[in-house]
C-alpha cells in the first residue's frame, strides 16, 4: 500500500465514524462536534483529490459558518441535553430498511468498473482556474446563487427576527 | 493510485449514513446536520468524477462549489425556521408539530 492509500482509508474511516456519530449521539452538542470532525476529513478528501481550493472552502463555510449556526441554534433551543429523551422517532426500522436498499444499489452500480488509472492534472493552478471559470463561463450562475444568498440572508433575517411589541 | 470506486463507495456510505439521520431523528437541528452529511457525499461525489475525467476540467468542482453555497442558504434559511418553531411551539422535534396534520 502507497501513502496515498493509507492516508485516504485513514480518512475514510474517520469521516465515516464521525458520521456515524452525528447520527447516532444523543447529546446535540456532541452531534454538532462530530460534525466538525466529519467535515475536515471530507476536507482532506477534497486535498486527495487535488481540489486545494474547496478544501479550504469547505473548512471556512462548513466548520466556521455553518457548523456555528448549528451550535447557537442548539442553544437558543432548550431541552437538547436532557438525559431519558428519544432521540429517533418510530421509524427506525423502515428507515433502515430503505438507506439500505438504496446504498446497497448505488453501491453495486458503483461495481460496474470505472477506471482505476488517474489521469494526468491538465490544471496546474486550481484557485486561478477556479476563479477564471467562475468569472468567465460560469458568470451567470455566479450572480444567480449571489442573489440567491442575499435573499436567503434577508428571509432568515425576517423569520428569525421577534415581531415587534408581541413579546 | 485510488480507485474512483472507492471515492464512490465512501459517498454513497456518508450518504446512507446522512439519510438515515434526516429519517429517523426527531430534533429539527438533528435533521439539519444529517442533511448537511449527504451534501458533503454528493460534494464528494462531484470532485471525484471532475478529477478522474479523461481532461479533469474543473467542472465538477464549479459545480461543488454552487452545492456549498446553496448548502449555507439552506442552513440559515433551516435555522430561522427552527428559531420560529421553538417560539410558537416551545419544542423542536418534529414529530409534535402537527398544525398542518390532517
Amino acid at each position: 500500500m502507497t501513502v496515498t492509500q493509507v492516508v485516504f482509508f485513514l480518512m475514510a474511516a474517520f469521516t465515516v465514524g464521525a458520521a456515524l456519530l452525528v447520527v447516532s449521539a444523543k447529546n446535540l452538542v456532541h452531534c454538532a462536534i462530530a460534525l466538525v470532525f466529519a467535515f475536515f476529513g471530507v476536507a482532506a478528501l477534497f486535498v486527495l483529490l487535488d481540489a486545494e481550493f474547496l478544501a479550504a472552502a469547505q473548512v471556512l463555510l462548513y466548520v466556521g459558518g455553518i457548523t456555528i449556526l448549528m451550535l447557537f441554534a442548539i442553544m437558543l433551543t432548550a431541552r437538547i441535553s436532557a438525559r431519558g429523551i428519544k432521540i429517533m422517532n418510530e421509524q427506525v426500522g423502515v428507515a433502515a430498511v430503505v438507506v439500505f436498499a438504496i446504498a446497497g444499489l448505488l453501491a453495486y452500480a458503483n461495481l460496474k468498473g470505472f477506471p482505476a488509472a488517474v489521469p494526468p492534472l491538465t490544471v496546474q493552478d486550481n484557485t486561478a482556474s477556479l476563479g477564471t471559470l467562475l468569472l468567465t463561463t460560469y458568470v451567470l450562475p455566479f450572480e444567480v446563487v449571489s442573489l440567491l444568498l442575499l435573499a436567503a440572508m434577508v428571509g432568515a433575517i425576517i423569520l428569525a427576527r421577534r415581531e415587534r411589541g408581541k413579546d | 493510485m485510488i480507485p474512483l470506486s472507492y471515492y464512490l463507495i465512501l459517498s454513497v456510505i456518508l450518504f446512507g449514513i446522512g439519510m438515515f439521520g434526516a429519517l429517523t431523528r426527531r430534533n429539527a437541528v438533528g435533521i439539519l446536520m444529517a442533511l448537511e452529511l449527504m451534501f458533503n457525499a454528493v460534494n464528494l461525489n462531484f470532485v471525484a468524477f471532475s478529477r478522474y475525467l479523461p481532461q479533469p476540467l474543473l467542472q465538477g468542482q464549479i459545480f461543488a462549489i454552487f452545492v456549498i453555497t446553496v448548502a449555507a442558504a439552506e442552513a440559515a434559511v433551516g435555522l430561522a425556521i427552527v428559531l420560529g418553531l421553538y417560539r410558537n411551539f416551545q419544542t423542536i422535534n418534529v414529530d409534535e408539530i402537527n398544525l398542518m396534520k390532517w
